[in-house]
């Protein structure tokens, strides 16, 4: 009985928040509503819109979850999204703009590749400085990421131009180069299939593996896992780059997805954004897929909203900001009332 | 370079800095002073563009970073919810709010926008004066006082606080309503005396930048003030490389604040000066 409660509390909760910011932000109520779900649901169009932005949340959130499991606080995923793009991208010049030859279906999983090891690449440096040199993950993960900002900046204005060097942008990869749509009028990609399956995966890994086991018992404590004979700083590291393989390939999920081109704003915080997913799913892989679809549902459908403000996303990180505030503090709240009654 | 030019640049990881020694001294981790700064940025701008006083900006800019400051510590605090997970969520918050708001307002770039700035004499403005005298006053405060032990003890050893008497809560909330003023000092610096105007994200990670001096300054007001001085020369670079012939891409310049941090924290390593119980809730119950 107080479990029904429980998972009817986060439906009425969350669309409580909702209605709460709207009317905080004087948009007209029901129509707003009406519009965010005709948005996100309303037609093929939209189920398309929801799915597109569920997928990169989705797999950064996924690899969130594996970091905080293994209780190293990954907040990089920015970055890690942005370096796993900017490799996919320097591959595909050389594979598909610089006269290679080669079958889509050996190139496409060759970049999407690339990208996955650039997001290792770029976490394993926060890893090991923090193996290495106790430098806090949480502060320097952060810092890469305004080096990674940087760094796309540079490359997409110099060697990474495209071939005419007119705009900052990357040459644009043809359409038989990219992942392959479900219909030509629509944005849904074969990316969502892969977010879904790397969700199963990981929940596997996680709860059903010696290796994902071993992280998880590091993350709970250290002690046991030093009394077990465990290897801390290896489990905490591949911890951390296994979350950067996954936030890589996320932006490579866009890249090769949606975007075909690397841009300044080739990531709209899909890197960050995996953290409230990952928290509001309970750092569990398979929650995380209701909560990557939730958030995913929101961004959709305020484009919608354009009409009444020109707020769009913005919005949606204040209801993620305080959804995730309320859910952490109501799980904090419950975890101690036991205590509290005792006393 | 000119001194007080030198200090201008300094100012918000300074001011950021000096504010978060005292919370970290009393044991929190305050992940969430990026957002702070940013609401103040925007608060202040905000209230001195609808009011046309950078005074009442000012005050505005406190309050909306100590408003946050408060969430943060009522949910960290009191609640003993994971540091780290709160100030990611109050930093979101404080980009949504201040993003939303803005472009409600303003349209999508804000341009135009411009608000008359705090007055300085000589490129020394009131927050400036504050924050040279922050440097000395919180070396005090935390060294030399009866209050200052008990920050001190509530971040090595909650515990034996505790037995001594303190409330390690209230003590831990007083120093994030601290942390709230002077991140509020940073933001307003920001928007009301730098920029006299606003930009969606301004802070530009100038708070985390701030937590890297923290550690790097060894907790010591004095030292952290010296290593915000450090991000402060980085950061003019941007603007004076050209001058100098540098031929080096404008991006490499920018980062230059941000790898700078990364590097100090590289040098000094962990070290065995951080607060015990840094980061870590505490709870009466257990």
């Amino acid at each position: 009985m107080r479990r029904t409660a429980q998972v009817l509390l986060f439906p009425i909760g969350i669309l409580l928040i909702l209605v709460l910011t709207l009317l905080v932000f004087r948009l007209p109520l029901v129509e707003s509503l009406k519009l965010l779900a005709s948005g996100a649901f309303g037609d093929k169009f939209g189920w398309s819109r929801t799915l597109v932005k569920t997928s990169p949340m989705l797999i950064t959130g996924l690899g969130m979850v594996i970091a905080w499991k293994g209780g190293i606080y990954n907040i990089g995923g920015e970055g890690q999204y942005i370096v796993g793009g900017i490799c996919g991208a320097a591959l595909a010049k050389i594979l598909v703009f610089g006269g290679v030859a080669l079958p889509p279906w050996l190139v496409i999983p060759l970049i999407l590749m690339a990208c996955i090891i650039g997001g290792m690449i770029w976490a394993f440096v926060a890893g090991l400085l923090y193996v290495k040199r106790g430098v806090e993950v949480v502060i320097s993960t952060i810092l890469l990421n305004f080096v990674a900002i940087q760094l796309l900046s540079y490359l997409v204005s110099g060697p990474l131009q495209e071939k005419k060097k007119q705009v900052p942008l990357t040459d644009s990869l043809p359409d038989g180069m990219m992942l392959p749509k479900l219909s030509r009028q629509m944005d849904l990609h074969a990316g969502v299939l892969i977010a879904l399956i790397v969700a199963g995966i990981v929940y596997l890994f996680l709860f059903r593996s010696n290796a994902g086991y071993q992280i998880r018992l590091v993350g709970e404590s250290i002690r046991m896992a030093r009394a077990n004979r465990l290897n801390v700083n290896r489990s905490k590291l591949s911890a951390i780059v296994l979350s950067g393989g996954l936030c890589g390939m996320a932006g490579g999920i866009e890249y090769l997805g949606m975007s075909g081109q690397l841009g300044t704003g080739f990531s709209q915080q899909w890197g960050f954004l995996g953290i409230p997913v990952a928290l509001l799913g309970g750092l569990h892989p398979l929650w995380c897929i209701l909560s990557a679809l939730l958030f995913g549902a929101l961004f959709a459908g305020s484009e919608n909203l354009a009409r009444f403000t020109t707020s769009g996303s913005a919005l949606v990180y204040v209801i993620q900001a305080i959804t995730v505030l309320t859910y952490v503090s109501y799980r904090a709240y419950m975890d101690r009332r036991p205590y509290l009654e005792a006393s | 370079m000119e001194f007080v030019s030198l200090l201008q640049y300094s100012a918000p990881v300074a001011l950021a800095s000096l504010g978060e020694v005292v919370v970290q001294k009393s044991g929190v981790i305050h992940i969430g002073i990026e957002g702070s700064m940013l609401a103040a940025a925007f608060f202040g701008m905000l209230a001195c563009y609808s009011t046309h006083s950078p005074w009442l900006g000012l005050g505005a800019a406190i309050l909306a970073a100590v408003v946050l400051s408060l969430i943060f510590g009522v949910l960290a605090i009191l609640l003993a919810v994971d540091q780290v997970v709160v100030g990611t969520a109050t930093n979101l918050l404080s980009l949504g709010v201040t993003g939303a708001l803005f472009r409600n307002k303003f349209g999508s770039t804000g341009q135009l926008l411009s608000i008359p700035r705090i007055p300085a004499f000589h490129g020394f403005d009131p927050i400036l004066i504050s924050m040279i005298v922050s440097i000395p006053l919180i070396w005090f405060l935390l060294t030399k006082t009866g209050w200052g032990l008990a920050i001190r003890a509530c971040g090595e050893y909650p515990k034996g606080a505790e037995a001594a008497g303190f409330s390690v809560l209230k003590l831990r909330l007083q120093a994030i309503l601290i942390g709230g003023i002077y991140a509020g000092l940073a933001g307003a610096y920001l928007s009301l005396v730098i920029a006299g105007s606003f930009a969606e994200n301004m802070t530009a990670g100038r708070g985390f930048v701030a937590i890297a001096m923290v550690t790097f300054g060894r907790w010591k007001p004095q030292f952290v003030f010296l290593s915000a001085l450090m991000i402060g020369y980085a950061e003019s670079l941007q603007y004076k490389f050209q001058t100098y012939g540098w031929n080096v891409p404008y991006q490499l310049m920018i980062a230059l604040p941000y790898i700078v941090a990364l590097l100090v924290l590289v040098i000094v390593g962990r070290g065995s000066m951080a607060p015990g119980a840094l980061a870590q809730a505490y709870r009466k119950d257990k």
